[in-house]
This record gives C-alpha cells, sequence and structure tokens, in this order.
C-alpha cells in the first residue's frame, strides 16, 4: 500500500497539519518509505492472536472519584497564549449573522 | 574537584569537610559554563540550586539530610518541575512553565537531591541523535564531531561532561540506554509500570518510562528506589511495591542462565569492534561458570516497524493537545479556529514531529487501522510472549545496546529509517515493557565508549542490577 498526495491531504487535515508543495513532496515520499519499512508486519501470520493494548499484567486500581480544585484560576490563565484578567481568548470563532 | 563517580564518594567528602553542597553545586555549574559549546543544557537552576545547596549543608550538619543529600542531578527537558520551563524541545511549547512537579522531580527532592538544570533532548523524545532539537544539536562530551545519542542525548551527555552525578531521561524505544551507550554511562530503562510517568510529557504512552543514567549501579539503585512505587497519578503503575534496590546489590552471584540472541550477535549491521567484545564477554562469563546460549528469535524484523506503527499511533493522539488554544504557541497568522490549529500546529512543531504524527494519524485512519495498528498490537503480543518464554529459562538476555559506537553529526540524517534503525537493539524491552539497562563496558580503538545491554524480567531490577555490578566487576 503506498501513499499518493490526495492521501497526504487527507491524512494531514486529519491531524490538523500543512505543509507547502516542496513539503507534501517530502512527506509523501517519507511516508511511502516508512509505510515500506512497516510492511514487515504483513509478513507475520496473526491469526487468532489478540491485539495487546494494555501493558500490565495487573487491573488497573481504581480511587474513590473526589472532586479537587488543584490549579487556581490565575495558574491556568498563565501559560496562555491570549488572556484577559480572567479568559483564556481565541480568536473570533463565531461569525455575527 | 575531584571528577566524582558516585554519591557514597561525595557524601563521605562532606562528612569530612572536604567539601560542601554548595562548592559541589559552583564546580559543576562552571563545568556547565565552560562547555557550554557542547549545547547540552538548555537552562540552568544556578540561583535556586545554590540556594537548595546552602539549604541542605545545614541539614547536613543538623544531621537530619535526605538519603539523596550531596547528589546534584539534571532532567530531561520533558519532565516537569514545579515553577520552571519544560519545552519538550521544541517551540511549540517554548517558555511554558510548568504548575507542578513530576512525581519523581518530587521524590527525589523530598530526598534532598538537588536539581541543577534542564538537558536538551530531540524534540518530544523523538530521535536517536539529539539532532532533532529546536534549540540545536548536542554535541558528545567524549568526541565533539559526534552526537550524544538520542532521544536523552544531552542528559547523557551532562554527567559524562561531569556537570552532574546523574540525569532523569525518558526511554521509549531506547532513548537512554542508547545515549548511555554512546556517552559511557550506565543507561536504566525501568519496567513498564514501576516508575510514575506523571509529570514526564507523553510520546507514546505505553512504551514510555522515566529513567536514570548515573556513572555507577549503586547510584542508580539509590535513585530508582527513590522514584518507584504507586503513585495516585499514574493509574498505569504496579501495585508491587519496590524493592530497597541499595540492598539487592549484594556483589556476590550464584550461577546464572545468561541468554544471547542469535540475530542479535549476528546482525549484518553490527560494528566488528561491538560484536568482538559482546562475545568476549559471553566467553568470560561461560569461564565464570555461567551457562550462556545463542537463542532463536523469530521477529528481529518486526521489533522496529511495530514499534514505529504503535509508538506514532500513539504520538498522534498523545500531541493532538498542542492546539494553540490554551498554551504553548499560538500562530500570529491564527483567524478562526481551524487556522489556530492548523497554523500553530504547523510552524510549532518539526520536521520529525510532524512526519511521526503523520504516519500515526494514517495507520489509525479508517482503512489502514487493521492492517497496520492493530496488526502491529499483534504481533507486540507474539514479541512480548517469545520474550517472556526466553525469560522463563534464562535470567537475563544479554546483546550489544547499540549496533556502533557515536556516530558523526549531520552523518544519519538523510534516511529516516536508517536513524530508526539505530534503536534495533533496545525497542524490545519496550514492546515487552521489561527493565533493560546498559553499562559502558565497550571502548573502541578510537577510543569511543559503547555499551552492553542486559534485559530481564519485569520487576527484577534488583536481580538485573545486582548483575550489572558484577559484570562491571568483572570486566
Amino acid at each position: 500500500m503506498g501513499v499518493d498526495r490526495k492521501t497526504v491531504d487527507r491524512i494531514a487535515e486529519l491531524a490538523r497539519l500543512e505543509f507547502n508543495e516542496a513539503e507534501k513532496e517530502e512527506i509523501t515520499n517519507d511516508m511511502n518509505k516508512m509505510l515500506d519499512f512497516v510492511d514487515k508486519l504483513s509478513e507475520v501470520n496473526t491469526d487468532g492472536v489478540e491485539p495487546l493494548v494494555y501493558m500490565l499484567d495487573e487491573s488497573t486500581p481504581l480511587r474513590p472519584d473526589v472532586v479537587k480544585q488543584e490549579i487556581s484560576q490565575k495558574e491556568a490563565l498563565k501559560n496562555a497564549p491570549q488572556k484577559d484578567s480572567d479568559f483564556i481568548k481565541v480568536p473570533k470563532v463565531i461569525e455575527r449573522n | 574537584m575531584k571528577n566524582y563517580q558516585c554519591l557514597k564518594e561525595i557524601q563521605a567528602d562532606i562528612q569530612s569537610g572536604q567539601i560542601s553542597c554548595k562548592t559541589l553545586v559552583l564546580n559543576y555549574i562552571e563545568k556547565i559554563e565552560e562547555n557550554s559549546g557542547l549545547n547540552i543544557f538548555l537552562e540552568v537552576f544556578k540561583d535556586e540550586a545554590l540556594e537548595s545547596a546552602q539549604k541542605i549543608d545545614q541539614k547536613i550538619k543538623a544531621g537530619n539530610a535526605g538519603k539523596l543529600a550531596g547528589m546534584v542531578i539534571s532532567l530531561k527537558d520533558n519532565i516537569c518541575y514545579k515553577g520552571h520551563k519544560v519545552s519538550a524541545s521544541s517551540k511549540i511549547i517554548e517558555g511554558f512553565e510548568s504548575l507542578f512537579s513530576a512525581t519523581v522531580v518530587e521524590r527525589l527532592i523530598q530526598e534532598d537531591a538537588i536539581i541543577i538544570g534542564r538537558t536538551n533532548c530531540d524534540e518530544f523524545a523523538m530521535g536517536s541523535s539529539n539532532e532533532n532539537s529546536a534549540f540545536g544539536i548536542v554535541k558528545n562530551p567524549i568526541s565533539s564531531n559526534k552526537v550524544p545519542g538520542g532521544s536523552s542525548g544531552g542528559s547523557a551527555a551532562s554527567v559524562a561532561a561531569g556537570m552532574c552525578l546523574a540525569s532523569l531521561g525518558s526511554d521509549t524505544g531506547g532513548s537512554i540506554r542508547q545515549p548511555a551507550s554512546f556517552c559511557g554511562n550506565i543507561g536504566l530503562k525501568p519496567t513498564y509500570g514501576r516508575v510514575s510517568r506523571h509529570g514526564l510529557i507523553a510520546y507514546a504512552s505505553s512504551f514510555d518510562q522515566i529513567g536514570t543514567f548515573a556513572n555507577s549501579i549503586e547510584d542508580t539503585a539509590a535513585l530508582l528506589e527513590i522514584m518507584s512505587g504507586p503513585d495516585e497519578y499514574d493509574s498505569t503503575l504496579s501495585q508491587k511495591k519496590p524493592n530497597s534496590y541499595t540492598d539487592d546489590i549484594v556483589q556476590e552471584v550464584s550461577s546464572k542462565k545468561i541468554a544471547y540472541l542469535s540475530c542479535y550477535v549476528n546482525h549484518e549491521g553490527l560494528n566488528p569492534e561491538v560484536k568482538e567484545k559482546t562475545l568476549a564477554i559471553i566467553e568470560n562469563l561461560k569461564q565464570k561458570g555461567h551457562q550462556v546460549d545463542e537463542i532463536n528469535f523469530d521477529y528481529l524484523e518486526q521489533l522496529v516497524p511495530a514499534y514505529y506503527v504503535l509508538t506514532t499511533a500513539e504520538a498522534s493522539s498523545n500531541l493532538a493537545r498542542y492546539d494553540g488554544v490554551h498554551f504553548g504557541y499560538r500562530s500570529p497568522q491564527a483567524f478562526d479556529l481551524l487556522s489556530t490549529y492548523v497554523k500553530s500546529r504547523s510552524e510549532g512543531f518539526g520536521k520529525e514531529v510532524k512526519r511521526r504524527i503523520m504516519l500515526g494519524t494514517y495507520v489509525l485512519s479508517a482503512g489502514y487501522y487493521d492492517a497496520y495498528y492493530s496488526k502491529a498490537q499483534k504481533i507486540r503480543r507474539l514479541i512480548k510472549e517469545r520474550t517472556q518464554e526466553i525469560l522463563k529459562d534464562y535470567d537475563f538476555v544479554l546483546s550489544p545496546t547499540t549496533p556502533h559506537p557515536a556516530f558523526d553529526i549531520g552523518s544519519q540524517n538523510e534516511d529516516p529509517i536508517k536513524m530508526y534503525l539505530e534503536d534495533i537493539f533496545t525497542v524490545q524491552a519496550n514492546l515487552v515493557g521489561l527493565p533493560a539497562i546498559s553499562l559502558p563496558l565497550g571502548i573502541t580503538k578510537e577510543k569511543l565508549p559503547f555499551g552492553i545491554q542486559l534485559m530481564g524480567s519485569p520487576f527484577e531490577e534488583g536481580k538485573l542490577l545486582n548483575f550489572s555490578q558484577y559484570l562491571i566487576n568483572i570486566n
């Protein structure tokens, strides 16, 4: 299986990335190399094998679901790229009718 | 200052009044500043480290200092430390200041370790040469035209250059052991689920583990002992109580059974000097009465491909959070919701990170999920089962850590696949979740170090460390 420009465009859209023409050519090329490389996986028969999803043999421990206030509003705003005194600011996302 | 190799030496010299924590920190800072051209540290916490040193000196005098008093540590730039910047060597979170400390950092500070700064690494821990950092490459302190390895290259280099006694890194496919091999120190990746990942910037969550760089097994054990164990902020941790790993180093070793994989030792890309040394170690162990057998392993060619499919998939999901909204970089060109995401991510992430996000998104997308992602998870199970089978019969699996010593800066950048194959001997431990260690046992004619890797059974770090000490002693 190989990828073409159209697939790369679609994947970039899903990944919320964009590439210029030169980059697009390079990433298409790289992805095809990578897919050729991982094609080694298809050589192994995995009929009846369950996918390995969880790494630990133990089950996940549970704790009571308690509401905790771990950071303050001031702290939450600290790393925001744009903010005012109370909110994180973003570009306008709703158009006025 | 003496070139201290372990904490015990430092603590003895502090006790006898030959050195104080403050002088120690000043000396390390001097070393860092003298060698700033190696680009190892992204930031040195100078004033703060000195302040802590003075406090700890007081505590030592008062007789109530913690176990790690006198240990100066650097942190890979993907481990959070409250009130300090952390960037995963990426422009996308440049300037980000952590609101909390990683559990491991908290535990080390509790025992009076001093954090001296944060070290350069490959962006989001993706790389094997430290050439993928947004803040420049790191040079290997042993030979400055060579790479230090990656992704925890700055951490390994900081210990090798005597800029601190130990360092924390993270290992997703070899990111601790490979740079430890290239820089000549001891790099430990603990069992998956042994050490809390809370406060580690995620790359591939079912692979990532925090581990250590040090010059002695003793210090490696002491750090692991303090960092290990349950943490309510990481639900993937084992609830098993960790050992007192320092007590596990007993210097005595009964006759062991050791396996080595024929496909590793006979690998075509293996450097002859590395091969020769590996075989010499095997011979030495046999002569000392241990059983060492050559074992077949059928999945060599699937190891790195399975690793890349699964880690890129997990990365594409983990890195979705960097969207330019709540924190980190936002593109000045953002004018609506979609452009905030797309422009910020495209301008903020580096090339290798984007490459991996793209592959990960592809293998998870409709139509390809079964052929790649699900297939790789099945093969991961087969690799795990086969490896467990080997470890049922053998105490350890021995191999070279890396196919060769450190390579020249810029020499492997052309082809991403070539760089990915750097991890050929190390990814198995991450695919299976096993503990593995790189020991600095080799040195080439050109005076470049290289490591020998030991892989053990899950949660048997005590045995692994004890045997590591033995292997160092007999070499």
